[in-house]
């Protein structure tokens, strides 16, 4: 594909995702990048790497839940090279010495305690001002509402009901004392978006997005509550295809979305991305 | 273990031929009138919802008492089915035939006016809803008003709820007879007026039965009959630089093309300050092939031939076509801050990039957003439109919002967060020619760099004047506004009258301070080598100068290497007690505890001695919030 063909619809969205990666690199003191591995995560690292013209100039994080799947670890290192990522690992040891875990909890009380609570401290050890998430608006209602610059209190809660406005490509370019802001290039983008950019692009990703043995994961987490759906599709090509035609949510796959009728909502509104 | 399954057949067939790009159209009108209902529908309609959506809400609805109503499908958190009004904008996507959309649902409660703000202004069109049992209503005003104001020009307005009204012709004409002309006042002109009930689904997707003397579009087939509106490819260039990349040896601008393209070889004028350079090349990674052409909304990541002084905020153009310069514009602004705005109030104005202070000098008239009445008054409520002068600390590039849209609006900003936004509507000639006193910054903004005052202090011999030289060279080479004032130049002119007693050597000290700050005041970075030998007088030329950026750099050096060079013969003089008082040899030198730079010139070369200077000088001075660099 032609690099001139600026008007195309992936184009746009990479261009308008470039530029608010710049804008928070410009305006706030430390930004970080967490980082899932899943296939958002990995757009997002190749579009930081096109806005800063190839080496991203902040950290990335990994909360590591010490439940990912083992190609998800094996993915990691070897992105971390392809990528010369400055990469910092947490893990919530207190949590596992207190025998937080799948077998004995639920999952909201587990993604609580192995993703958010580490996922804090690192906030606090760091002063991060800025954090960079791979949120889309497709994904769930709740993220429907947010912002390219979507401030966190000291507390990490998001006042949905008070936010700024945002026009004109101004963003809320302080954060709150004590908190910080996400920062969210990829609001616009769809699930679909992202793979054919993936495609476009080449983006080295995990390969537990094709199928195997008739299955094949749709969204990744931790393994004992992430599930693949039924799929024949095992390539980029297939995948495409595929989600062209389905109607099935992207997240469906993941168990702790799914507890409560609000349960996105709870774990949002303590943190959680 | 539970899957669901992907591959089952769906009622929609892929669409072949298909527009990518969403086309972004905003939700408006009163509360109550039916937006949330209308989206509801539109989604259902057009079959956009996912899998079980609907079943899911029928379901919450059945738990929750309820009856079903088509809003539910929106309102996703529980607060907003609580309160049954959209609490801010969403986003949702659906497709018809055409092409993929971005619905906004913008809210209609008043207070909550900033979303609808934030929705419409990213929109490229916009569906207005009007009750057409209730009629036109404040809001329905309002939102005209600020639309007309977000500059969204492509209108359709739906006089919903027709079921209510025994879907009468004359009830609806009734309503776009009174509203045309309305709309006429703003400048605005609706393409279509479409009688629809949103519950019902009628005129939303499928054409109603119930009203059969309407001959025109569906709601889907006036949107699809909506063009893009954003592409500003053929204005003039204006590129707002985001920020200064130096992550290796090169040096990128980076910014986005707001508006027309650029391309290598151009010669780009930056604004304020006025400097020129040439694009070298584009930076695009992960390469080697580069675009030949950045259109609007590209993001460029530019080199250039000459370094120039470049700083975050700074617009770039073509010189034949540049943008206005002036600190002074007369705007229509729409004010969303609790506290209302005053006059002689400092704000933040950003526009693009640049962020800088200013002031509403004048409040010219407050609009009220229903009844469009105007009236004076000195200061501005909440969720009003008012015609203002807005005058700016410092210069800014800016264009008229007629002339070039994105460059011609603005958001003003108070304690960090954004409270109103504005359209610039003139600009106003007094601020080409400010009264009164010049004052530091437009000296500043004239040399186009911070000024700032380099003191080299050491002993006679330390090596002060050799670096202070090849400072001033490199800096020089670069377009920067820089002076030596020199110690030994200084004994022969100013200070001829001064011997080398304490009391005379701090005379000299004062002297020296007082000449650098005459050209640290004129923009100059000045580089003041002198012995200055005590820490009280150093210290008291550092309070001087408080105003500008100081930088003591030590020229360091053990006195037998600087006795061994003695380049003047100075040191023999002075052992054979022909120069009484020498510092090192009988008079003390008092070496900084904390200088900001600190060279051993015995250890270093004088090219790393340079380095280290300029990149204090470099740092002392972004500090003071300006990018710079050597």
């Amino acid at each position: 594909m032609s690099r001139n063909a600026q008007n195309d619809h992936l184009t746009r969205l990479e261009q308008t995702s470039i530029h608010v990666f710049r804008e928070a690199f410009a305006n706030f003191r430390s930004v970080c990048m967490p980082w899932s591995m899943g296939k958002d995560s990995n757009v997002l690292i190749w579009l930081a790497r096109k806005a800063f013209c190839g080496k991203i100039p902040f950290p990335l994080l990994h909360i590591d839940t010490t439940y990912e799947f083992p190609e998800m670890y094996e993915f990691r290192e070897k992105a971390k090279v392809i990528h010369g990522i400055d990469l910092i690992v947490r893990v919530n040891e207190d949590a596992i010495r207190r025998g937080i875990g799948y077998a004995t909890h639920d999952p909201v009380t587990v993604t609580h305690e192995l993703k958010t609570v580490p996922f804090k401290a690192a906030i606090d050890e760091f002063k991060w001002d800025a954090l960079v998430t791979g949120i889309r608006r497709d994904e769930d209602p709740t993220r429907a509402k947010e912002r390219w610059f979507s401030p966190r209190s000291a507390e990490g809660n998001w006042d949905y009901k008070d936010q700024p406005p945002e026009f004109w490509g101004q963003f809320a370019s302080t954060a709150p004392e004590g908190g910080h802001v996400r920062v969210q290039p990829l609001l616009e983008w769809t699930e679909l978006d992202i793979w054919e950019y993936i495609r476009r692009e080449n983006i080295p990703n995990p390969t537990l997005y094709f199928s195997r043995n008739g299955k094949r994961f749709r969204s990744l987490g931790c393994h004992p509550i992430t599930h693949p759906v039924d799929s024949p599709a095992s390539n980029i090509d297939e995948v495409i295809e595929e989600l062209k035609l389905t109607k099935t949510s992207e997240r469906a796959g993941r168990a702790q979305d799914h507890v409560g009728r609000n349960s996105m909502q709870e774990l949002r509104a303590k943190g959680f991305m | 273990m539970n899957t669901q399954s992907l591959s089952q057949p769906v009622s929609t067939p892929s669409l072949s031929v298909e527009d990518h790009r969403k086309m972004h159209v905003v939700v408006v009108g009163h509360v109550d009138h039916g937006k949330s209902t209308f989206v509801g529908r539109l989604l259902n309609d057009t079959d956009s919802l996912p899998n079980g959506k609907i079943e899911q809400v029928r379901k919450n609805c059945a738990i929750e008492g309820m009856e079903f109503e088509y809003a539910f499908l929106l309102d996703a958190l529980i607060e907003e089915q609580e309160q049954n009004i959209t609490i801010d904008t969403t986003r949702i996507f659906f497709r018809t035939k055409q092409r993929a959309y971005a619905i906004i649902d913008a809210p209609g409660h008043k207070e909550f006016l900033k979303n609808m703000v934030t929705g419409a202004a990213s929109a490229s069109a916009a569906l207005l809803l009007i009750d057409a049992k209730e009629g036109v209503m404040d809001q329905s005003r309002r939102h005209a008003f600020l639309l007309s104001l977000l500059g969204v020009k492509q209108l359709v307005v739906l006089v919903n709820k027709m079921d209510l009204v025994d879907h009468s012709e004359s009830t609806y004409q009734k309503i776009v007879a009174e509203y045309s002309v309305f709309l006429k006042t703003l400048g605005l002109n609706a393409v279509h007026f479409i009688p629809i009930a949103a519950k019902h689904g009628e005129n939303v997707v499928a054409r109603s039965d119930k009203m059969p003397w309407w001959k025109g579009p569906t709601v889907t087939e006036a949107l699809d009959g909506f063009a893009h509106e954003d592409d500003l490819t053929g204005l003039p260039l204006r590129l707002p630089v985001s920020d200064i990349y130096r992550f290796d040896e090169r040096r990128i601008i980076a910014g986005r093309v707001e508006a027309g393209a650029i391309r290598p070889g151009d010669e780009l004028i930056f604004q304020p300050g006025g400097r020129r350079s040439t694009v070298r090349t584009f930076e695009d990674w992960p390469g080697p092939e580069t675009r030949s052409v950045v259109g609007t909304g590209g993001s460029a990541s530019v080199t250039l031939s000459e370094q120039i002084f470049v700083e975050r905020g700074q617009v770039a153009s073509h010189p034949s076509n540049q943008p206005r310069v002036g600190r002074e514009f007369r705007a229509r602004i729409f004010w969303l801050g609790k506290e209302p705005l005053q006059t002689n109030k400092t704000y933040r104005l950003r526009l693009l990039t640049q962020n800088v202070e200013a002031v509403i000098a004048k409040i010219e008239k407050i609009t009220d957003a229903s009844t469009l009445e105007s009236k004076e008054g000195s200061s501005v409520p909440r969720d009003s439109i008012c015609e203002v002068i807005v005058r700016a600390t410092r210069n800014i590039a800016f264009d008229l919002h007629h002339e070039c849209p994105i460059t011609g609006r603005f958001a003003l900003e108070e304690s960090g967060r954004i409270h109103g936004g504005g359209i610039i509507l003139d600009a106003v000639s007094k601020s080409a020619a400010p009264s009164g006193k010049v004052t530091a910054g437009e000296r500043t903004a004239r040399s186009g760099h911070p000024a700032a005052v380099v003191w080299f202090t050491g002993l006679s011999g330390s090596g002060k004047s050799t670096i202070a030289e090849a400072v001033e060279r490199r800096l020089f080479d670069a377009a920067r506004n820089v002076i030596r004032v020199d110690g030994d130049d200084l004994r022969i002119s100013l200070n001829r009258d001064l011997g080398f007693s304490a009391a005379d050597r701090s005379e000299s000290v004062r002297r020296a301070s007082a000449v650098a700050g005459l050209f640290a005041g004129t923009g100059h970075i000045a580089l003041v080598t002198l012995i200055a030998p005590l820490a009280a007088d150093r210290a008291k030329a550092r309070a001087t100068l408080a105003s500008h950026a100081f930088i003591e750099v030590f020229v360091d050096a053990p006195l037998a290497v600087c006795e061994s060079r003695d380049v003047k013969g100075l040191y023999a003089k002075a052992r054979r007690g022909e120069i009484a008082e020498f510092t090192g040899i009988s008079s003390p030198y008092e070496a900084p505890e904390s200088p900001e730079v600190h060279i051993r010139t015995d250890k270093l070369s004088t090219d790393e001695a340079v380095d280290l200077v300029l990149s204090a000088i470099d740092k002392v001075l972004q500090g003071k919030g300006d990018d710079w660099e050597v």
